[in-house]
């Protein structure tokens, strides 16, 4: 692999940049893996890498039915936390927000992490309790998070306004280590880092069927010929339910659309990222000026990758109010994803009655936060039979009424 | 955005009136049914991608429960039915067909 660096790129200036490599390689479907983790997101990529940098599987391959990271992986507000209140949920989002820190330098390139601190908005007094809670359970977990109060709101966002007429600011839950990263990176460099490592990635290839005999996976066919594998990884997001029908299995996965939008570019506004939960929005400020906004799913199924207008009138209305200086710009672009949600808003990292055959899915609405240790756990209980940090997270849950439940700690968009 | 037919009062309106309440014809478990049972009827769901069967209400007109026929790709909505309707009522299944047909053709 070519070495990104300050004296690779003054190297390549002197050749007028023609010099430069593929990030990553573009190879033919072999017939045979060890491994197949369906789906190019940033989790698949995550897993496929970790399988081989921390496991030695490097006879691997990503097959992804569009291109890399064209799903949710490119369509979320990037941002990164890891305030969450279930110790199981703690220790697995902590560990990614942990792994997003160094990522630059181990994928040697540059995600554009940016710690920038994180502020979740109490804007009702059952919401100043809820977060209280949440920020005791973060000391105890090992998550730093502290309550902070309007008067230090007020300093670490000067255009919010505290003292809104509907909805005044109480407090808020602060993380400074929280923030956001480049998502397309994230995924083109845990791509170009899997390829380094010898994994294949197989793009625009579909899969339409998985064979699964007596129990145990076979292989998968595929929109580009007949594959077959001893093991076999689902990443799918909000297609989970899909490849689950094909292999015969069901899932706790309703899959709905969630959407976002930008602004127009202006000046520096804000330089941390700010939930507010109550009102279903969130906000943070791009290098390139644009606010990103995001808001809260949609409430029916839906695989149609599209947002629905009231929602972007609800969640622009409900930031007005909080936000005033943003009430007069424009908005550019909106965007929808398709996310997989569980009933207790807490993710899928489990083996399935199909021998072989393992899902990672019901990250819902806050996925890319967590594709570092979503990887790095699902390759281990891929590559060891079990995990520590994925154990909590097993489909057995769903038998036993162990549920993670987030969905009350966070109940909004995330 | 969906424009949905209420059964229950005649109305046809957005879908900012109705709220969704998830699928429908869920039956629910026994209760001595095994452990495996009720994780079927609690958390498992079909999730098409295609047509589904789901309930909503009419939250801001009669206040009613009833069943729709709905398309998650397309988002086609194929007919609205009575929420104790045991299955589909033939019309609605027809419809259903029909458009599968004329896709198959296409």
């Amino acid at each position: 692999m070519q070495r990104y660096s300050a004296f690779a790129l003054a190297r390549q200036a002197l050749n007028h940049h023609e010099g430069w490599e593929r990030a990553w390689r573009a190879p033919d479907l072999k017939d045979r893996y060890e491994v197949i983790v369906v789906g190019a997101g940033g989790h698949g990529l995550a897993t496929a890498y970790y399988l081989a940098k921390n496991h030695g599987i490097t006879n691997v391959a990503v097959i992804e039915k569009g291109w890399l990271g064209g799903g949710n992986t490119g369509r979320n507000t990037t941002i990164i936390r890891s305030n969450y209140l279930q110790e199981e949920s703690a220790a697995i989002y902590e560990l990614s927000r942990g792994l997003y820190e160094d990522l630059s330098q181990r994928l040697n390139f540059n995600i554009m992490f940016s710690p920038r601190g994180v502020l979740m908005l109490c804007q009702t007094e059952h919401e100043l309790r809820a977060m209280k809670r949440t920020a005791h359970a973060n000391r105890l977990a090992g998550v730093e998070t502290e309550m902070v109060d309007p008067a230090r709101v007020k300093q670490l966002c000067p255009i919010m306004n505290v003292d809104g007429p509907r909805y005044p600011v109480l407090g808020g839950l602060w993380q400074p280590r929280g923030g956001t990263a480049r998502h397309d990176a994230v995924a083109w460099g845990y791509a170009r880092a899997a390829s380094d490592l010898g994994v294949d990635i197989v793009q625009n290839c579909e899969v339409q069927g998985i064979d699964v005999s007596n129990g145990k996976v076979m292989g998968v066919r595929t929109s580009k010929g007949a594959v077959r594998c001893e093991k076999l990884a689902v990443v799918v997001a909000g297609h989970s339910t899909v490849l689950a029908d094909m292999a015969g299995f069901r899932l706790p996965i309703e899959s709905v659309a969630l959407q976002a939008l930008v602004s127009e570019p202006i000046k520096p506004v804000m330089d941390i990222v700010v939930m507010a939960n109550t009102v279903h929005g969130y906000m943070s400020q791009s290098d390139k000026g644009e606010l990103v906004i995001g808001g809260g799913a949609d409430g029916y199924n839906n695989y149609t990758q599209r947002g629905s207008f009231q929602h972007v009138e609800e969640t622009v209305r409900a930031l007005v109010e909080t936000f005033p200086i943003i009430s007069r710009l424009k908005m550019l672009r909106q965007w929808g994803g398709i996310v997989d949600m569980t009933g207790d808003r807490s993710p899928i990292i489990s083996k399935t009655p199909v021998e072989g055959i393992f899902v990672n899915c019901g990250w819902g609405t806050g996925g890319f936060k967590a594709i570092p240790g979503s990887g790095w756990a699902t390759a281990s209980l891929i590559a060891k039979g079990e995990d520590k940090v994925a154990a909590p997270f097993s489909l057995e849950r769903f038998r036993e009424g162990r549920m993670i439940d987030e969905s009350v700690a966070a109940a909004v968009a995330h | 955005m969906l424009l949905i037919p209420c059964p229950c009062c005649g109305v046809e309106a957005a879908e900012t009136e109705f709220h969704p309440g998830g699928e429908a014809h869920v039956k629910r478990a026994e209760a001595d049914a095994s452990d495996d049972a009720f994780m079927d009827y609690l958390f498992h769901r079909k999730n098409p991608k295609g047509v589904h069967f789901e309930r909503w209400r009419h939250q801001y007109g009669c206040g009613k429960w009833f069943n729709l026929a709905r398309d998650t790709v397309t988002l086609e909505v194929f007919g609205a039915y009575p929420a104790d309707a045991p299955e589909p009522p033939a019309a609605i299944r027809e419809a259903i067909a029909a458009r599968a047909a004329e896709r198959g053709s296409i």
